[in-house]
């Protein structure tokens, strides 16, 4: 499999993670539980910009940068300052975000990736600390609106702006990037993706032949491949009529799934730097040391560590980390049944279950699924009973026994089959012509009557060789 | 008669009245002025002092009234900044110095007028109109802590908080004929002070005598976490209150006596300095060779932090509003209507310093003009105790005289931003009058040495008469 990139596309990301897992706010005492709070009740004199108000750095939040600085394999500054990017808008309370300019807290990671040809390594630029803004709420459509609230709930929550190289070559590398850094946080524990504007993206992206645009205002990943996808195909007819790809800031639409432009290279903001005077220069590399000991097993190295513990295949290592809470369920599953079994079940069947519901694997008991896979190991039940178990404990709850004797579904004896089989081939001599005379769909009839016959507690596939062998 | 009185006084006073007659003196004191030191009066300040009649208390301020530069903020209490931007802008919370006054026991009688948001040298460039100099009405105050000089020379207030961003505190004190210090950077709390120029100012104690600045800082400076640039020092003031200089080495930096400088002046400083000398002191020329870059460096800085500093007054959250269409006109002519033209240069001038294609040669240049000042005076402390110079080289001028031409009052400063860039303490202390005006002296100390400044100025006041004369009017 090799991967040409003949339109020559280079896309680099720059993603602002909300340290959501923290206590309290970047700069201030405020809570950072405000998710489901009434706007401004989360806020204090230092969030909101009150003239007098002073910063004063969160300690936790430079332990949690370091940490993914770290995660992402990047250097740590021995020395870091924040400096103050000036600009106007209203849901900025100081005229400035306190941000990070040219001594950001980690820089030179690099994050491996499978990319569209094998392993791809996507270089880390730089990830610094800023403040976020609050929240616009317009009443009313965006254009039509009647006026503006502004909640400040937000305003000053820990961000960390991730940004990588330009070494992205594809919509979908860089959603599999966005969902392995996302799983790399995730694991970490300073981030909660399932929170509102715990992630949000903005992409470079150029062809061969064209300038560089940037969209902003991504929200998600699947968001990311489809601006990327629409950007690409737009730039892509410009150069064909021969015209120019210009340098710009494009807005993405989520609504619509197109990108538009919002300003171009000569309006872009001059942001005057400068340091930021309340704040002192704040030497980090001494705790390197100690939290390289607090850093937990990352997703790569619990694949490999899956692999080799539980002889379980590359794939389902890999489908059981990509979740964090899933891959602990399934090493407290492991520790009980066959391993490569219980993989199969949580990885090939759980997870898409999960899924389809929305779900998460909190929804389900360690002890169900031990059953459950003890069963299928003695041959007590059948892999398609043991599907609708799952089903049943997620749609209904219970447990795995309960389910399995109120259903019936205790895997009936051979000979009952046996039974079944000479009952249904008795009964349907059309059908059996029909299949002699190469009618396949016939057969499957059959199976069915069978499963019927039997309440289902039969395993189709040995149903289906038996009346084959029967009536060939 | 209004008077002057020191903490001592006060407290003596109190315990022959109340604290509530006390308070209700001054208050009638700034209720029949003329001067317009103050922007706004504490309305709870006599509750306030009924309380300390009824609660018989050993605190070090107890009952005792101060006033309160107008960027500080005061929970409940207006502060303004003397501009309209904030005219009906009131506080909801205490700045780390007002909680230690209350903690002492003190009594916030009003918040004292300023150039608006401390840009200035003659608060003249207030909303509220020109604060006047009590020893001549016809002069200014000196700025920008003009209001709570000219309250203490006026017997209005026997202590006072000002600020000092470049001379803030030290110019008022000189033309007022007041004491005043400006601590070494980090000294004291700037949590709840509006901030200018953040790296450059501190809050400042203001009295009429030298005593009294010990006590005020011994209850208002210390570690605050509230702060990043709050340094932890435990340092007794009061204890540096000995009236002996015998053997203390001073510096004369042959630049703080300028060209410039009024030669009554230039010779009142000498007589001081030669008093020193009588009094045991040894006292030798040094050079500070880069002050003379120190103003535009210094302004470039204070304008630079302003132009960001003040960006967060547009009319969304508090403080004045001016209608518009949208956001951007309601910021805009919020502003527009808001700001006077000496907070709109300085916003201007900073915002283009800072700009792309410009910082290098401005910002970072300043930057590092700021470095060379330091070096100086670390340079010139190796040899000696304290510098003295004079703290302005002329008195204070006439109201209306410079407002006109910004650069001669940015002028005014010479011989005090070096300090702010140094970030060492400083004071001014009265040592004689030119023309019937007071004239200051400035005594400059090492870094987190205000000990030996307090020294030198209460030896100073102690062996000479200066800071007995009152304006007239005034006991
Ligand atoms: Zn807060």
């Amino acid at each position: 499999m090799s991967y040409s990139n003949t339109d020559g596309i280079m896309i680099g990301l720059e993603i602002h993670v909300q340290l959501n897992r923290l206590k309290t706010k970047m700069f201030c005492g405020c809570s950072t539980q405000y998710h489901s709070s009434p706007p401004n009740t989360h806020v204090c004199p230092v969030c909101l910009g009150l003239p007098g108000a002073l910063p004063v750095i969160n300690q936790k939040a430079v332990e949690s940068a370091m940490k993914v600085g770290l995660a992402l394999n990047c250097e740590i500054v021995e020395q870091t300052q924040f400096h103050r990017k000036n600009y106007y808008y209203p849901d900025l309370p100081k005229g400035y975000q306190v941000s990070q300019f040219d001594y950001p807290i980690v820089s030179n990671g690099k994050v491996a990736i499978e990319g569209e040809d094998g392993e791809l390594v996507i270089r880390i630029r730089r990830a610094h600390m800023e403040e976020d803004p609050g929240k616009l709420i317009h009443m009313g459509s965006i254009d039509k609106s009647k006026g503006t609230l502004i909640d400040y709930n937000r305003s000053g929550m820990a961000l960390l702006e991730i940004v990588t190289e330009p070494d992205i070559r594809s919509p979908k590398e860089a959603r599999r990037f966005l969902d392995k850094l996302r799983n790399i946080l995730e694991y970490l524990d300073v981030f909660d993706s399932d929170l509102e504007g715990a992630m949000r993206v903005d992409a470079n992206i150029s062809l061969q032949g064209g300038d560089r645009t940037e969209i902003k205002n991504i929200s998600s990943h699947k968001g990311a491949e489809r601006a990327l996808l629409y950007e690409i195909m737009r730039q892509k007819n410009l150069l064909r009529r021969g015209e120019i790809v210009t340098m710009e800031t494009r807005h993405f639409d989520e609504a619509r799934g197109v990108t538009t432009s919002m300003r171009s290279k000569e309006e872009e903001h001059d942001y005057r730097y400068f340091p930021e005077p309340d704040l002192v220069p704040l030497r980090v590399k001494d705790r390197t040391e100690k939290l390289l000991q607090e850093l937990p097993e990352l997703p790569d190295a619990k694949k490999e560590r899956l692999i080799s513990q539980y002889s379980i295949s590359d794939m389902h290592a890999k489908a059981l980390v990509s979740n964090l809470k899933i891959a602990n369920f399934y090493e407290e599953v492991a520790s009980e049944v066959n391993p490569k079994v219980a993989a199969t079940w949580i990885a090939d069947v759980l997870k898409g279950e999960l899924n389809y519901r929305d779900l998460t694997i909190d929804a389900c008991k360690v002890e169900d699924i031990v059953q459950l896979v003890t069963m299928i190991m003695e041959n007590k039940i059948t892999d398609r009973s043991a599907v609708e178990v799952i089903r049943t404990l997620l749609d209904s709850g219970g447990n795995c026994m309960e389910i399995v004797e109120k259903k019936g579904l205790v895997k009936v004896e051979d000979n009952v089959v046996e039974q079944a089989v000479d009952d249904v081939l008795g009964e349907n001599k059309n059908a059996i012509n029909d299949y002699l005379n190469g009618k396949e769909q016939s057969l499957n009839f059959l199976v069915g009557q069978v499963m019927k016959k039997t309440r289902g507690r039969a395993d189709p596939m040995i149903v289906r060789d038996i009346i084959a062998n029967r009536i060939k | 008669m209004p008077e002057w009185m020191s903490i001592r006084d006060t407290k003596h006073k109190i315990d022959n009245l109340s604290a509530e007659e006390v308070t209700s003196s001054y208050l009638d004191t700034i209720e029949k002025s003329s001067i317009n030191a103050f922007t706004n009066i504490n309305k709870k300040a006599i509750e306030d002092a009924k309380y300390y009649d009824k609660n018989q208390s050993d605190l070090p301020l107890a009952g005792v009234p101060i006033s309160i530069k107008d960027n500080i903020s005061t929970k409940g209490i207006p502060t303004t900044c003397s501009s309209r931007m904030l005219e009906n802008y009131i506080p909801p919370f205490n700045a780390h110095v007002i909680e230690k006054l209350y903690e002492a026991g003190a009594i916030i009688i009003g918040k004292t007028n300023m150039d608006e948001f401390a840009m200035g040298g003659s608060t003249e460039t207030c909303c509220g109109g020109t604060t006047f100099n009590p020893w001549d009405t016809s002069r200014v105050p000196g700025g920008s802590s003009g209001g709570s000089a000219a309250a203490l020379a006026a017997g209005e207030s026997p202590i006072s908080l000002g600020s000092d961003t470049g001379g803030s505190v030290r110019s008022p004190a000189s033309y007022c004929g007041v004491v005043a210090m400006k601590p070494t950077y980090g000294t004291i709390s700037r949590y709840g002070l509006i901030s200018y120029s953040n790296s450059l100012e501190q809050i400042g104690p203001m009295a009429t005598c030298v005593e009294d600045i010990a006590h005020i800082m011994d209850v208002i400076a210390g570690y605050d976490n509230r702060d990043s640039t709050s340094i932890k020092r435990d340092i007794n003031y009061s204890d540096a209150i000995i009236n002996d200089s015998e053997g203390m080495k001073i510096g004369v930096p042959t630049e703080l006596i300028s060209d410039g400088i009024n030669p009554k002046v230039e010779k009142i400083v000498w007589d001081a300095i030669h008093k020193m000398e009588d009094l045991g002191a040894i006292w030798k020329e040094v050079s500070l060779p880069t002050t003379k870059y120190a103003l535009p460096a210094y302004y470039i800085l204070a304008m630079s932090d302003a132009s960001s500093n003040l960006a967060r007054f547009d009319g969304t959250r508090y403080g004045l509003r001016v209608e518009g269409n949208n956001w951007h006109v309601m910021a805009s002519k919020t502003r527009a209507q808001g700001f006077g033209d000496e907070v709109k240069r300085r916003i201007l001038l900073g915002t283009y310093a800072l700009s792309a294609g410009y910082h290098d040669k401005y910002y970072v240049k300043a930057l590092k003009v700021r470095t060379l000042v330091k070096n100086d005076f670390d340079r010139a402390f190796n040899d000696v105790d304290v510098l003295m110079g004079p703290t302005m080289a002329d008195i204070a001028f006439k109201v209306g005289e410079k407002i006109e031409d910004p650069l001669s009052i940015y002028m005014t400063d010479i011989n005090n931003v070096p300090v702010n860039l140094a970030g060492v303490p400083s004071m001014s202390i009265p040592c004689g009058f030119a023309d019937k005006m007071p004239v200051g002296l400035q005594i400059i100390g090492n870094t987190f040495d205000e000990s030996s400044i307090l020294r030198c100025a209460y030896t100073f006041e102690q062996n000479t008469n200066h800071h007995r004369k009152r304006p007239d009017g005034v006991n």
